[in-house]
């Protein structure tokens, strides 16, 4: 057996990549719009919806293209759930801004625009990471938040 | 320094007899610093002389004899009393008496086995060392002189190569290969990362090269990690059917042979992880154990030696070649 001097370093040999998979769409394409946010209900008991559209061509989720109209507390829910079901760490929400709700602001309060801009884009952010998350991918709730029109809250817990 | 001002007192310091031609190493102290010591095999004679100089000439010294000791041991720094000794050898130099002038004393550990490589690390250390010692009553005068001793191996018969298919079900599947499972401190990493599904949006990979030093037994066992390197072999996002080339160079990192139940005090084995890294900063990792092992010095070989593996190296490729362009025939046709 000869002793080797210098390293053979020579790549290993590998197979040729499928010119539809380098040129391809990507298989991991997901991306969730949070936009569109409107008032709905009068007086004190006025809230704010937003928009969340989803598309993805990832096979764990049903539909392709999907648009709920979702409120902040629907949000709040999916944190819970997926916190107590999963042993997922969830990414932070945008603040509940319990100061807001109080009377005799300077500013529209919960309606400020400046606000409802930031909490849309704090809502943007939590979504989209947590629906990339493998493990939070196999939980009901994920999808019936996305997906599906309203949301059960007497729903069976359970994976997908 | 001794209390006993008054009476006679003495230098004593260890010469080896080929200090000018035997070869020296760095090795890294237990503060981190880095020192040169003298560098042994196993099986090596260990000779010189000790010297010991009267600090007042004309005074008498006078002792319980003269000895020197050969140890190696192990220090558990969480138990620091204890030392394991696994080799202890001693030769007296002189009986109980008195000296009336500074003397010197030969001595020779002949083929002294050294079973072990001289270790320091974060919780135990493993040492070889002369001590000279002048037995008195009251205070010995003593002196330890450290070396550092390797071990050497050969390109073992059996290596296999390492490869593994892994993944999370329907989000990510990856086969990664490395060319050995062997490698000598010099070496080199050859290896390959292939993407059979990519649901997840990976933003890169890096692989890691991580020291567990264990130290302890039964229900005490302590692990100390250490990432010894992190090297990034992929940047941007990966689809399907992709291979991701790996060459890492180990003789630009601080590594050990790997130490397997040493004396049954500790080990230090080596691992290479994988880690793939998502744009959340989601981390995805494999470990793989790999063994390290120390090579020799290269001796110098003949010119038509070193013709003969280079040609030797250029039919393999030719071979390869070939073998890539059969494939893509077959594939084609």
């Amino acid at each position: 057996m000869s002793d080797p001097v210098v390293a053979d370093t020579r790549r290993l040999l590998s197979r040729p990549q499928d010119l539809n998979d380098a040129y391809g769409p990507p298989s991991n394409f997901l991306e969730i719009d949070v936009y569109d946010p409107q008032v709905t209900g009068v007086g004190r008991n006025r809230y704010t919806t937003y928009e969340v559209r989803m598309r993805t061509n990832l096979p764990i989720f049903k539909l392709k293209d999907s648009v709920v109209r979702r409120r902040y507390s629907d949000f709040e829910w999916l944190k819970t759930e997926l916190e107590r079901d999963s042993k997922i760490v969830v990414p932070p929400l945008p603040g509940k801004a319990l100061k807001r709700q109080l009377p005799f602001r300077a500013d529209d309060g919960l309606f400020d625009e400046a606000f409802i801009e930031q909490r849309r884009s704090g809502l943007e952010q939590f979504i989209n990471r947590i629906a990339g998350h493998p493990l939070a991918q196999n939980e009901r709730c994920l999808h019936m938040f996305l997906q599906d029109e309203s949301i059960d809250r007497n729903y069976i817990p359970g994976k997908v | 320094m001794s209390f006993f001002s008054f009476g006679q007192s003495a230098d004593i310091d260890v010469v080896l007899n080929d200090a000018e031609t035997r070869k020296k190493v760095e090795h890294k102290t237990e503060d981190g610093k880095k020192d040169k010591y003298f560098l042994f095999y196993d099986g090596e004679t260990v000779s010189g002389k000790v010297n010991v100089t009267l600090k007042n000439p004309g005074k008498r010294l006078e002792h319980q004899g003269i000895k020197i000791e050969f140890v190696g041991q192990i220090e558990l720094y969480y138990d620091r009393g204890n030392h394991h000794e696994f080799v202890s050898l001693v030769k007296d130099l002189a009986r109980p008496g008195e000296m009336t002038q500074s003397q010197t004393f030969d001595f020779e550990f002949t083929h002294v086995e050294k079973p072990y490589e001289s270790y320091t690390g974060q919780n135990v250390k493993l040492r070889y060392f002369l001590r000279a010692t002048v037995i008195r009553r009251l205070n010995d005068i003593s002196k330890e002189m450290d070396i550092v001793v390797h071990t050497l191996s050969t390109y073992p018969e059996l290596n296999s190569s390492i490869k593994m298919e892994v993944g999370i079900e329907d989000c990510l599947h990856i086969e990664f290969e490395y060319n050995k499972s062997k490698y000598h401190l010099k070496d080199v990493i050859v290896g390959k990362i292939y993407f059979l599904l990519v649901r997840i949006k990976i933003k890169h990979m890096e692989i890691d090269i991580i020291k567990r030093e264990t130290t302890g037994t039964g229900p005490s066992v302590y692990h100390e990690n250490d990432t010894i390197a992190k090297y990034e072999i992929m940047d941007g996002a990966p689809v399907r059917g992709e291979s991701i080339p790996i060459r890492l160079f180990l003789a630009g990192y601080d590594l050990t042979p790997t130490m397997r139940d040493i004396n049954k005090k500790f080990s230090v084995r080596y691992y290479l992880n994988l880690v793939l890294i998502d744009e959340e900063e989601r981390r995805y990792f494999k470990q793989q154990e790999i063994t390290l092992w120390r090579k020799g010095d290269v001796v110098r070989k003949s010119m038509s030696h070193q013709a003969a593996i280079a040609s030797q190296r250029f039919e393999g490729s030719a071979a390869s070649e070939s073998a890539l362009e059969q494939a893509a025939k077959e594939e084609s046709g």
